[in-house]
């Protein structure tokens, strides 16, 4: 099978309204790309986890802002970075999260770093002078 | 527009909340203030139908770590039903299938109510 390559991209104001749109794309570029179905999911649920953290953590809330998306659909791996001009993630500060422990604590978030690594191959986090960038990226294994 | 709804039903045994559509760190809310209408009008033995839940974040399952400690101290519990495929792996990855009881049917959800069995 071969994958149809390109670059995509989308920039959405910093609202969690944004969202649904965010994997619309995600999704109408994978399907064209032929993907399959299991690579398709695991981009929608990993893009769809950065831009919230974006949202809540980066811009705390504030919709005034913006964040661009650009897919990279190549042969075998799919690179999706989100930049924005917000907060740093602090990774210093990341725990692997337990989910017996933060229901304990009545705690609803921390979730979302752990299902990006769960759901891609690499994640990496970039910060130059005003920008952050989150590299997800995704190697396409034929036989998945 | 939401692209997320829940719906109320009352049997004997539990109050059901069917969910439809995407649950994600937008809608999330709606979900939450369900459970927190039925945990104040004292239903406090749930069931959430994912039968026609499309997708879920982690914002959607932030919503049951945040109350089912708070539920389960009043002696009442969520239960989980007939989730699709898809959904039911994101809940799957995080290890809930360990604390919560996520069933396939309503039926058997409803009946491990009536039996008063917990998770372990």
């Amino acid at each position: 099978m071969s994958y149809a390559s390109g670059i995509h991209t989308l920039t959405i104001p910093s609202a969690t309204r944004c969202l649904r749109e965010v994997r619309k794309f995600v999704t109408q570029h994978a399907r064209q790309a032929k993907l399959t179905e299991k690579h398709i999911n695991a981009l929608i649920l990993a893009v769809d986890e950065a831009c919230a953290n974006i949202i809540e953590h980066a811009y705390q809330q504030n919709p005034d802002h913006e964040l661009t998306i650009t897919m990279t659909i190549e042969a075998k791996r799919v690179v999706v970075k989100i930049r924005d001009h917000g907060l740093p993630f602090n990774r210093e500060d990341y725990q692997r999260p337990n989910v017996v422990e933060l229901s304990r604590k009545r705690r609803s978030g921390g979730l979302g770093v752990d299902i990006m690594r769960r759901m891609m191959d690499k994640v990496e986090y970039n910060a130059h002078e005003n920008m952050n960038e989150v590299r997800l990226i995704k190697f396409i294994r034929q036989s998945e | 527009m939401s692209n997320f709804s829940v719906a109320f039903r009352d049997s004997d045994i539990a109050t059901i909340l069917a969910v439809c559509g995407e649950l994600d760190a937008h809608t999330a809310p709606e979900l939450e203030s369900a459970i927190k209408k039925c945990v104040d009008e004292g239903k406090i033995r749930l069931i959430v139908d994912g039968n026609e839940l499309e997708y879920i974040s982690s914002a959607g399952l932030g919503v049951f770590m945040a109350y089912i400690e708070e539920i389960r101290a009043l002696d009442g519990d969520i239960k989980i039903c007939a989730l699709k495929p898809k959904v039911f792996g994101v809940f799957d990855l995080l290890g809930f299938p360990r604390i919560y009881h996520i069933v396939e049917t309503e039926e058997e959800a409803l009946s491990l109510f009536n039996q008063g069995i917990q998770p372990v």
